[in-house]
């Protein structure tokens, strides 16, 4: 199977200020390589300032990369062009209550993110909304709900539904399975696993919950310090660990 | 020695709509040096209760319980300053989110001093400063901080989330407490320091023999670093126990989803496997189910759970069920 997304040697550096007039460079990432087929998933792994978030920002498009490409089924994705890609990435934030905005229905929210990205009519995104809530479990009415009044795992579908509207072929999943409950977690998470079988999605972990990595990924990368370090099948990289934090990370397990 | 021993505690709160009980006849008790766990999910009243032990609970909340024994000592009953004179001395909590806790204005070295109570400082009060300090500095090199200087000057928002957490579990060993209350004290940490933090824990509960209350909706990390458990869903205690046969011989719907739910204790689980999940989400408090709260989603519950199942026992094993699941195994 062709590579559904392939990143080649991405690197970021952020400039900081320090006192009046010295700055100075913060290696977000360097020199990130992988690639992720379709119906895979793949979990990155890493404690805070490792990376993470700011590869997944990179592959939204929400920040450019200071070298390295992003190909995407093959063709180089640009920062421009984020109306073109959006429909393939979707990014899923790790709080479901904040990431939805308080004052809108669920169907609005929908209905916002076919209007900007899509071409089609009232009916069509109606139909389109309705198919997506009965994928994700949710009721038609569900639609006319604020999202204060779901609770915590149905608005993490319905974050879900937000992301699964467009089809995309890959979604980020930013620690979004952290916040929850383990039952409601298990749900989600059974979810996510059906609609792989179903779809082919594509999912690109960021978490710090390594049995759930082992349990749901094919293949891990270990981020330290913008370095990836092992990348690998996760029972590769779970079983035998190449560098000294890596194995760290995974000893870390047995507490 | 039994050190708290709590029946029927329920709490109450009055809102427009009526009284909620927020938890409802939770037993709970603690032995010197023991560790227990209290494992249940959000809005379960795992914070509430530990709130009740501490007596930090808003006035409006409406604390009744038949017994509420500290060392002996029936806490309610006390007036105020006896109940807060003996709380302050031998119960400390570490509270969720430590960088929140703490106060954002003033450095770690003056919150730290200020946790170490006068009783345990010697010498005439002039020399009460520099204990304090000293004391301070040891505190923080006990808990595996080892620039002590730099963390003193510091505010908590210069620092990372594992090394207030680590502050905060220095202030609270400051006056040798009896009981350490630990509430979700791993949330915010990464899994490295997750473990470094345990290992703390633990290593206060061998050498000085405090006893622990483990407060977490993570299992599998409860039952690693705990001798007994008691699982919570909705306000009502459902199974509580040895951690180890608890485990192995869950008598209580909930307690086995809980634990099915977790891909670490299911060995013959394949890859990609559908995890064994509840259907349903956990009520709201003013929509809470009557009797067996789990009712509604239990996937043996009948026409008896209407009715709250009285707290039966099977040896050293708590469970509050109508239909328990006996003779089981969970391998």
């Amino acid at each position: 199977m062709s590579n559904l997304i392939e990143v080649k040697g991405l690197s970021k550096s952020y400039q900081k200020a320090r006192g009046m007039f010295s700055r100075h460079t913060v290696q977000a990432l360097s020199n990130v390589s992988f690639s992720l087929e379709a119906g895979q998933t793949l979990a990155i792994v890493g404690e805070t300032g490792s990376g993470k978030s700011t590869l997944a920002k990179l592959l939204v498009g929400i920040e450019q990369p200071d070298s390295g490409e992003i190909l995407l089924a093959g063709q180089q994705l640009n920062c421009a062009d984020y109306q073109k890609t959006n429909h393939l990435i979707r990014y899923i934030f790790q709080d479901a209550a904040r990431s939805l905005n308080p004052n809108q229905k669920i169907a609005d929210i929908l209905h916002d993110v076919l209007r900007y990205s899509t071409v089609l009519s009232v009916e069509q995104r109606e139909r389109k909304i309705a198919d997506t809530l009965k994928l994700l479990g949710l009721l038609n009415e569900h639609g006319n709900y604020y999202p204060h009044m779901f609770s915590g795992g149905q608005l993490q579908r319905v974050a879900l539904a937000r992301a699964l509207i467009l089809d995309p072929k890959i979604l980020i999943l930013d620690e979004a399975l952290t916040a929850l409950d383990p039952s409601l977690r298990a749900q989600i998470v059974n979810l996510l696993l059906e609609l792989q079988q179903k779809t082919g999605l594509a999912y690109l972990l960021i978490t710090n919950q390594l049995r759930l990595v082992r349990h749901i990924a094919d293949q891990t990368l270990v981020l330290h310090k913008g370095i990836s370090l092992d990348y690998g099948d996760t029972s590769a990289v779970f079983e035998n660990p190449q560098h000294e934090y890596s194995r760290k990370l995974m000893k870390s397990i047995e507490y | 020695m039994q050190l708290l021993d709590i029946r029927n505690l329920t709490l109450e709160l009055s809102t427009p709509d009526g009284m909620i009980r927020a938890v409802d006849r939770v037993n709970l008790s603690l032995k010197e040096g023991e560790v227990r766990g209290l494992v249940g999910e959000s809005g379960s009243g795992k914070s509430l209760i530990a709130k009740a032990i501490m007596g930090v609970l808003h006035e409006r909340w409406k604390v009744s319980a038949d017994r509420f024994n500290w060392c002996g000592q029936d806490l309610l009953r006390l007036p105020y300053h006896e109940q807060r004179r003996i709380i302050s001395r031998d119960i400390a909590m570490i509270y969720q989110e430590p960088s929140r806790s703490m106060d954002p204005t003033s450095p770690i070295g003056e919150q730290l001093a200020e946790s170490i109570p006068d009783h345990l400082l010697e010498g005439s009060w002039w020399q009460r400063g520099s204990q304090r300090k000293k004391r301070a500095i040891a505190l923080l090199h006990k808990v595996g901080i080892r620039d002590h200087a730099a963390v003193l000057s510091s505010y908590p928002y210069q620092l990372s989330e594992g090394v207030c957490q680590k502050i905060m579990i220095a202030m609270a060993i400051a006056k040798n407490p009896k009981l350490l209350i630990a509430d979700e004290p791993t949330t915010a940490l990464e899994s490295t320091t997750q473990a470094q933090l345990f290992r703390l824990l633990a290593s206060f509960n061998q050498l000085k023999g405090t006893s622990i209350l483990l407060i977490s909706h993570e299992l599998e990390t409860v039952a690693r670093n705990t001798d007994t458990l008691s699982v919570l869903y909705c306000g009502q205690l459902v199974e509580a126990g040895d951690t180890a046969t608890l485990l192995k011989h869950p008598l209580h719907p909930y307690t086995n989803a809980l634990i099915k739910s977790v891909p670490e204790f299911q060995p013959d689980l394949g890859f990609k496997q559908q995890l064994y999940a509840l259907h349903g989400s956990i009520p709201t408090l003013q929509h809470l189910p009557i009797g067996c709260r789990l009712g509604p989603r239990c996937p043996n519950a009948r026409k008896e759970c209407v009715k709250t199942p009285l707290f039966e026992r099977q040896q050293n094993h708590y469970f509050s069920c109508h239909f328990p699941l006996s003779g089981k195994t969970n391998e």
